[in-house]
This record gives structure tokens, C-alpha cells and sequence, in this order.
């Protein structure tokens, strides 16, 4: 039995210590907000917050999750009002919306190290995320957008 | 790719009220204003709803359903269906619940989303329907009153008697008026009175797509479903010789390993699936498995056979002509002076973000699918087809797709997951890999072109096209003794006035590699090949790219495309260290012009500093939408032009996944400036016309800056 805290619960999974968070979250929690896209740490379609870092799912073992604090898309915030979620709402980013998860994961960590982005900044933490429709001048965007509601959010 | 289906069937289509028995069956995801989704399992409609027409229901308490009949691949008809009906209808957007059709083409006309057709083939129907039915509801609640029509009006969902000021919602009125004879020709709205369509709304479903809440095939989940995963041959088309399960069945969670075929029209594939509890466990059993394949019986190509066979026959062939006007191969004959070059677009995967993957159930004398599904009415003929089950009895239900690009316009994975299921006796859902999905095709086809022209007094006197590629249509039955009739496709239409002397002719070529649409289709490749060689023409009379287009195009609507890309672009007062380029093409009934700026990178290669794209597809709906899908087509239109494409070894594909298929990336993104013309032209499309004209655009600007012609796609930019 291998013990995790997923989105602060703390969930017991039966499972071979081998095998990727991803399909221990999808497969035996059945939460399907992370997304497969790869297999292969390429895409960030499966990015979830191990102990607060980004690290893509579909590479990490259940073993290395053991005892740790996940949180995925679903449980990034209660109403779907984080200020990525937020801006990422404002500004109609998604378009087939597949990669969101993952691209939402992502730049959560970046506002949360990096409060005020630059587009470098941007392009540095975020390319780890593929779009294949293509959304990312939105994408740039949004992170401006939630980097500037976050801001307002401690005032 | 699709039909028009624009047919009036108002009449037909509205249904009267009988209890509703047979009437509409609907899968979807209820969006209730509150928040959280409620998955709609198929069933009849309650007693109490009333189904007005096939796209509008109405519940006693008012509450007003529109149905999607199309895909919701991220081009955003989830949005632009209701928002066309809601218009017209007169009910708010934010007290709406949409849901998806079932494939029903007998109910909801064509359902194939390709082609750009969503929009373009049904917009007059719905506006048409949905007036109807606002009059339909405004003269229940006349004759409920006892009142004149004429001091009725709708809006927001209630009837309104102006005079006195009291109303009715839709709920109280929709069982009188569904008793009602449509009416033939409602009035509709001229564009200046929308509320709804031409506003840049917001899309109903962007908040599920922000929590992870929305539900895409590979995330449906069926009672007692199992997973699997296949091994495929991967030269195609060959047959399981023998395969070992032993060690795949010691893998915990691996259920049953059986070979299964998979059918492509009417080709047969095959393959060995692994059946597992869960995906991971069909992943693991799969690599287990040892298969052993005969691949004998059709040849293997590999990438430089495939292009050097078709540069041969474009040298030695006249081919298929589609379309001649003049004599074009008199005027070169005769000519001092001619350009005669060939143009090379590599094979491409679509690699959707969500992999392929489909559930199936095969009951016995039923079958459902659920998956990510562009064509539900394609799906259902051809699995009653190939399974011998009556096509009534094959629902297919339509999820969210992650991405589309004509891939899931195929109906070779639902065949198998079918087959699957069959063998299994329950359901289950076939999963793809990235690696299967990026290797097993079907591909866009690798294209050669031999262009050919001339100039005299400073214009086009003769142009001679020649394509040799593979035809899609071939696949499907499509006769090889015809042109691809998509061999003219992206080239604009008003340069048939100013060019006298013009041909397009298809070589015949063939291989054993799969292929089918992808974005845009033929118009993606033909684009680059043409538009670049008008640069060359332009460049041979002498003349400014952007003028020498202006003048052979000599119609309105293009004119008004090109005097727009001037004024943004700043194209007259471009500086001497920027290469700007210029493309226009058209395809499903919408012109893109886009122009392209460039410069040398300090580093070394060429670096895309602006792209400014002017849109006219007519009329539409809603303005963000088709920025997005703009700015979306030249991001792919970049990848494809710059960073991927596949190769064959032996028919092989020789990359595997996103690392030796690389997608461009957000640090790789131009800045992108779109422009919408406004008119009242027929509706065009909106998901791929904006991808063909960027890669010549890109090219153009390059040989602007550096005097270098890029004639072979794919080229890194930093090399050049």
C-alpha cells in the first residue's frame, strides 16, 4: 500500500511501486483533469504539484510520490478561482483545452516563485508546455493577466 | 472534405408535439449556470420537454437546452452553434445548457466537422429555425393573451406584451407553439440589430477547461470498462505472423492478449491488443509481448525514393489535368524566358494532444462508442457496415476532443475498439500511445510540385502546375484515373481573369503509406507551392510582391484583403535590414492574406519578428474565436513549415514522440496581429484557411531579406 496526500486528502493506492503517478491519479483515483500526452516528460499535458514543485506525472514513480503532497488541477483551488485559472478564464485561452491542466500547473509554480514575469521569464518556464492549437501568445497573456490579479489579491 | 448541407428542411425538421416517443436522444454535459457539469446519459427526452426543433428543448421551467451537432475539437463550435441560435431565438448565452447530438445525420444534416464546414453549411438553417421558432413561441403567447402578434415581442427567454408589460417565459409558451405550423420564411435580424453573433463572447466551456473538470474521450469512463493497448504493425498493412503472450499475460492487471484487426476503409490492418484493468497495466503488458509480422505483399518506401520518384514522374508526366484554360504549354513552349522549379512539403503526423483512443461496446445486436469523434455519422455507416449491425443500432456519442486536425475524422480506431469489445464481450477503451499516434498514420502526403511560368509585359502570361502526391480520396475508392480534384485547392480564384494561359494537372503516385486530411488539407501544401512561385513571378517582372498580386487580382473582396495587409503591416515603409513577405490564399470559402516580417538574428539564421494576418470568411459569429483559431493556424502552420516532419525507412516512420517530432514551442512564437474584414458575404470557413498562406509568407520574407528561394519544407530558420 503506498500513501499519498492528493489535493489534501490522503489517499492509499494498491499499486506497483513502478508505476507513474499519472495513471494512479487518473486510472485508480479517477481524477482526469491530468492529462496523458506523451509518456515521456515532453508535453507537461500531466504536470501536478509534488510538495509544491512542477514535476511531470507520467515520469514520476509512485515510489517517489510515496508519503508526499500532491495537488493536481482539480484541487489547485476551490472555485476555479485561482488568479491562473482566472486570467486563463478572462482571456479565453484554451482552445481544444487538453494541455490546460498542464499549462495551468506550470505557470502556478512560476507566479508563485516569480510573482512579476517578465516575457522571458515566461518563455524560460513555460516551454516545457506544447500547445498544439497554438494558444500560447494567449498563454503569455494570461500569466501577465493573474501575475497583475495576484498583485491586486495581497492588497 | 464535406458536402455542403444547407438544405432547407425547415419544415421537415420541426417536430410536433406527440408525446415525443423516438424523440431526440442526447449525450452530453449539462452546463447549469451554478457550475459543475452533469453528464447526460443518452435517453428520450422527460415527458415534460419539448423539443421545438433539433437544436432547441425547452423545459416547462423555461430552461433552454441548445444542441451541438458538431465536434468540439477547440475550433469552438460549442460556442458558435448556441450562439447562432440563441440570437435568433432570443434567450441569454448565460442562461443556456448546451449538449452534443448523438451522430444523427438524418435529424441534424451532415455532421462531419471538416472542411471548415461547421459554420459555412448550417448557419442559414439555424438562424432560419431559431427565428421560427421565436415566432412560433411569440404567437402562442398572442393567442394565449388574445392579443395582437404585432404587439409581442422576445427577449431573454419570455414573450413580452408590450402594452401592457406582462410576459410569459418559453417554458409556459413552448407546448402551444410546438402545435404551431412553422412558419416558412420568419423574420431574421439584420446584422445591425445582433446582440450575440459578431460579439467576441466568452466560451461556455473555457471554465471547465481551467479546473480539469471537462470530460474528453480519453477521460470517459463506462461501468465495468476495461483498457487496452495495441501493437501494430508498423509498416502498416502486414499480418500477425505469430506473436507470444506469455510474459504480457504475467503482468499484473493484463487480462486477455488476442489479435485484432483494425479496419482502414477497406483496408485491413492488424494488430495483437493487450486487454488490462487499467492502462498502465495494458502499457506494461504490451511491452512484453513479442510479435513477429509478415509485411510481404506491398513495398516499402523510404523518404528519398518517395520524392525522387515523384521529381521523376513530374519530369517525364503531363498527369491529370483538372483545370486548363488557354494554352499554357504553348505560351512556355514559345517563351525567351521561363521559370520551371519544383516545390517539396514532407509527410506529417497531427498529433493531437490527446492521443487517439475510443471506447466501444459491442452488445451483441448493438454497438455504442464514445470517443473523440469528428465524423459520428461516418463512424456509425461504417461500423454497421464492416460489424453487420443495423445502423440505427450504432450510437455513437461525441465527446470533447483534444485537438482533431481531420486524425479523428477516421474511422479506423472506433473499428477497432469495436472489435475489441467484441472479442471481450464488454466494453473498453483503446488507448493509443503518443508513439502510435505519432508513427501509424494516416499522414498528410509527402507533395511535389513542378511549377512552371512566364512574364510578358509585366505580368503572368502562363502558369503550369503539376502535382505528384498521394490522393487521399484513394484510400476511400476514390478513381485513379481522375485528378485530385483538391489539386487546384488554396489557389485564388479572381487570377483565373488576369492570367489567360493556366493549368493544374495531378501525376498519379501511389505508395503503401496511409494518408488522409490534416488541417487544411491540400490547400496546406498546394499554398506554399503556389503562392511562393507568384513571389518568383513577381520577382521576374520586377515588380513588388504585394503590387504584383494587387494587379492580378483584380476583385473587390481580394483587393480589400490586400489594401488592408498594406495598412497594417506597414509594407511601403518597410526598412533595408527587413524581409517582408507576402501570401494569399483561399480555401472552404475564406481568403487569408498574411504578412510576414523577418530579420537576421544576431546569432546566426532568421528570426519572425511580426506576423499580421487579414481574415474575410464572410459572415461570422464571433470575432475572439476566429482570432484564436488564426493565431492557432499559424502556430501549426509554423511547426510544419520549420520544425517537424516525418520520414519512412523501409515505410517505417523513422520519429517516434515529441522529441524527435518537435512542436514549436512558447519561446519559438512570433507576434501575431489578426484582422477580420467586415461584410456580408456568405459565411466561409474559420478553422484552416489561415494555415496555408503562412509558410510561403514566412519563405517569401526570407528570400525578401536574403535573396535565398526556400523551395523544400521542412527549413530551420537557423540555418538558413
Amino acid at each position: 500500500m503506498i500513501q499519498l496526500t492528493v489535493n489534501g486528502k490522503t489517499e492509499n493506492f494498491d499499486v506497483s511501486p513502478e508505476m507513474p503517478l499519472l495513471w494512479a491519479i487518473r486510472d485508480t483515483l479517477g481524477l482526469t483533469g491530468t492529462k496523458f500526452g506523451c509518456g515521456v516528460a515532453q508535453c507537461g499535458a500531466c504536470v501536478v504539484h509534488l510538495d509544491g514543485e512542477a514535476v511531470r506525472s507520467c515520469v514520476t514513480k509512485m515510489s517517489r510520490a510515496k508519503g508526499k503532497n500532491v495537488v493536481t488541477i482539480e484541487g489547485l483551488s476551490q472555485n476555479n478561482d485561482h488568479p491562473a485559472q482566472k486570467a486563463w478564464q478572462e482571456i479565453d485561452v484554451p482552445q481544444c483545452g487538453y494541455c490546460h491542466s498542464g499549462q495551468i500547473m506550470s505557470a502556478a509554480v512560476l507566479l508563485r516563485e516569480n510573482p512579476n514575469p517578465s516575457d522571458q521569464d515566461i518563455d524560460d518556464a513555460m516551454a516545457g508546455n506544447i500547445c498544439r492549437c497554438g494558444t500560447y501568445p494567449r498563454i503569455r497573456k494570461a500569466i501577465h493577466l493573474a501575475s497583475q490579479m495576484q498583485e491586486k489579491n495581497k492588497i | 472534405m464535406t458536402k455542403n448541407d444547407n438544405i432547407d428542411n425547415t419544415r421537415r425538421n420541426f417536430l410536433k408535439l406527440t408525446g415525443l416517443g423516438g424523440a431526440a436522444l442526447c449525450l452530453g454535459f449539462y452546463f447549469p449556470a451554478s457550475g459543475a457539469p452533469v453528464v447526460v446519459r443518452p435517453s428520450e427526452l422527460s415527458d415534460s420537454e419539448i423539443e421545438l426543433c433539433p437544436w432547441i428543448i425547452i423545459n416547462p421551467s423555461g430552461k433552454v437546452t441548445i444542441v451541438n451537432h458538431r465536434a468540439e475539437m477547440g475550433q469552438g463550435s460549442f460556442q458558435s452553434v448556441p450562439q447562432i441560435v440563441a440570437e435568433e431565438l432570443e434567450v441569454d448565452m448565460n442562461d443556456i445548457n448546451v449538449i452534443f447530438a448523438i451522430g444523427n445525420e438524418k435529424k441534424y444534416g451532415g455532421q462531419i466537422t471538416g472542411g471548415s464546414s461547421t459554420i459555412r453549411s448550417s448557419y442559414k438553417r439555424l438562424l432560419k429555425l431559431s427565428a421560427a421558432a421565436r415566432e412560433m413561441l411569440i404567437t402562442a403567447a398572442s393567442t394565449k393573451w388574445n392579443v395582437s402578434v404585432s404587439d409581442c415581442y422576445a427577449e431573454s427567454g419570455h414573450v413580452i406584451h408590450k402594452p401592457s408589460g406582462k410576459k410569459l417565459h418559453y417554458g409556459e409558451l413552448a407546448e402551444a407553439a410546438s402545435k404551431l405550423e412553422a412558419p416558412k420564411e420568419p423574420k431574421l435580424k439584420k446584422i445591425s440589430e445582433y446582440k450575440l453573433i459578431r460579439k467576441p463572447l466568452r466560451r461556455i466551456d473555457t471554465p471547465l477547461k481551467t479546473n480539469g473538470k471537462l470530460v474528453f474521450g480519453l477521460d470517459t469512463r463506462i461501468p465495468g470498462m476495461l483498457f487496452a493497448s495495441v501493437e501494430r504493425d508498423p509498416r502498416y498493412f502486414g499480418k500477425v505472423k505469430n506473436f507470444d503472450a506469455t510474459a504480457a499475460l504475467k503482468v499484473p492487471g493484463v487480462k486477455r492478449v488476442f489479435k485484432v484487426k483494425m479496419g482502414y476503409y477497406e483496408h485491413i490492418r492488424e494488430g495483437v491488443a493487450v486487454v488490462a484493468n487499467s492502462t498502465w497495466a495494458a502499457l506494461e503488458g504490451r511491452k512484453q509481448l513479442k510479435v513477429e509480422w509478415d509485411s510481404s505483399g506491398f513495398k516499402h518506401w523510404s523518404t528519398p525514393e518517395i520524392f525522387d520518384t515523384q521529381n521523376n514522374l513530374l519530369k517525364a508526366e503531363e498527369g491529370m489535368i483538372l483545370k486548363t484554360q488557354g494554352n499554357p504549354t504553348e505560351v512556355l513552349s514559345k517563351a525567351n524566358k521561363k521559370l520551371d522549379v519544383v516545390y517539396q512539403t514532407p509527410y506529417q503526423s497531427h498529433v493531437a494532444m490527446e492521443p487517439i483512443n475510443c471506447i466501444a461496446h459491442h452488445k451483441g445486436d448493438s454497438i455504442e462508442i464514445w470517443g473523440p469523434i469528428q465524423a459520428p455519422g461516418w463512424v456509425q455507416d461504417y461500423v454497421s457496415k464492416q460489424f453487420e449491425i443495423d445502423k440505427e443500432k450504432v450510437i455513437v456519442n461525441m465527446t470533447f476532443l483534444g485537438g482533431g486536425f481531420g486524425r479523428k475524422a477516421m474511422n479506423d480506431y472506433p473499428y477497432e475498439a469495436v472489435a475489441v469489445s467484441k472479442e471481450i464481450g464488454g466494453p473498453v477503451q483503446v488507448v493509443w500511445t503518443r508513439e502510435d499516434d505519432a508513427t501509424l498514420g494516416p499522414f498528410r502526403p509527402g507533395m511535389s510540385y513542378r511549377c512552371e511560368g512566364t512574364i510578358s509585359n509585366g505580368k503572368i502570361d502562363a502558369l503550369k502546375f503539376r502535382m505528384a502526391g498521394q490522393n487521399n480520396g484513394h484510400w476511400s475508392g476514390a478513381p485513379k484515373d481522375k485528378p485530385n480534384w483538391s489539386t487546384s485547392e488554396g489557389f485564388l480564384k479572381p487570377y483565373y481573369e488576369s492570367i489567360k494561359n493556366v493549368s493544374f494537372a495531378d501525376v498519379l503516385f501511389e505508395t503503401s503509406i496511409p494518408t488522409s486530411f490534416w488541417r487544411s488539407v491540400y490547400a496546406s501544401t498546394n499554398g506554399f507551392a503556389y503562392e511562393s512561385f507568384i513571389d518568383e513571378m513577381a520577382h521576374e517582372a520586377g515588380k513588388d510582391p504585394l503590387d504584383f498580386r494587387r494587379e492580378h487580382l483584380q476583385e473587390d473582396r481580394c483587393q480589400k484583403v490586400i489594401d488592408k495587409m498594406q495598412e497594417v503591416s506597414g509594407w511601403k515603409n518597410r526598412k533595408k535590414n527587413e524581409g517582408y513577405g507576402v501570401a494569399i490564399t483561399e480555401c472552404f470559402n475564406s481568403t487569408v492574406g498574411q504578412v510576414v516580417k523577418v530579420s537576421k538574428n544576431p546569432d546566426g539564421g532568421i528570426k519572425i519578428d511580426k506576423v499580421w494576418a487579414v481574415m474575410d470568411c464572410g459572415w461570422y459569429v464571433n470575432p475572439d474565436i476566429i482570432h484564436a483559431q488564426v493565431e492557432g493556424s499559424i502556430v501549426m502552420g509554423l511547426g510544419a513549415a520549420t520544425t517537424h516532419q516525418i520520414t519512412f525507412k523501409e515505410n517505417i516512420v523513422e520519429q517516434h514522440n515529441f522529441y524527435d517530432y518537435p512542436m514549436p514551442r512558447i519561446n519559438e512564437i512570433p507576434s501575431i496581429e489578426v484582422y477580420i474584414i467586415d461584410n456580408e458575404e456568405d459565411a466561409g470557413g474559420v478553422g484552416e484557411p489561415a494555415l496555408p498562406p503562412f509558410a510561403p509568407a514566412l519563405t517569401n520574407a526570407i528570400f525578401d531579406l536574403t535573396g535565398k528561394r526556400i523551395r523544400t519544407l521542412p527549413f530551420s530558420l537557423g540555418t538558413v
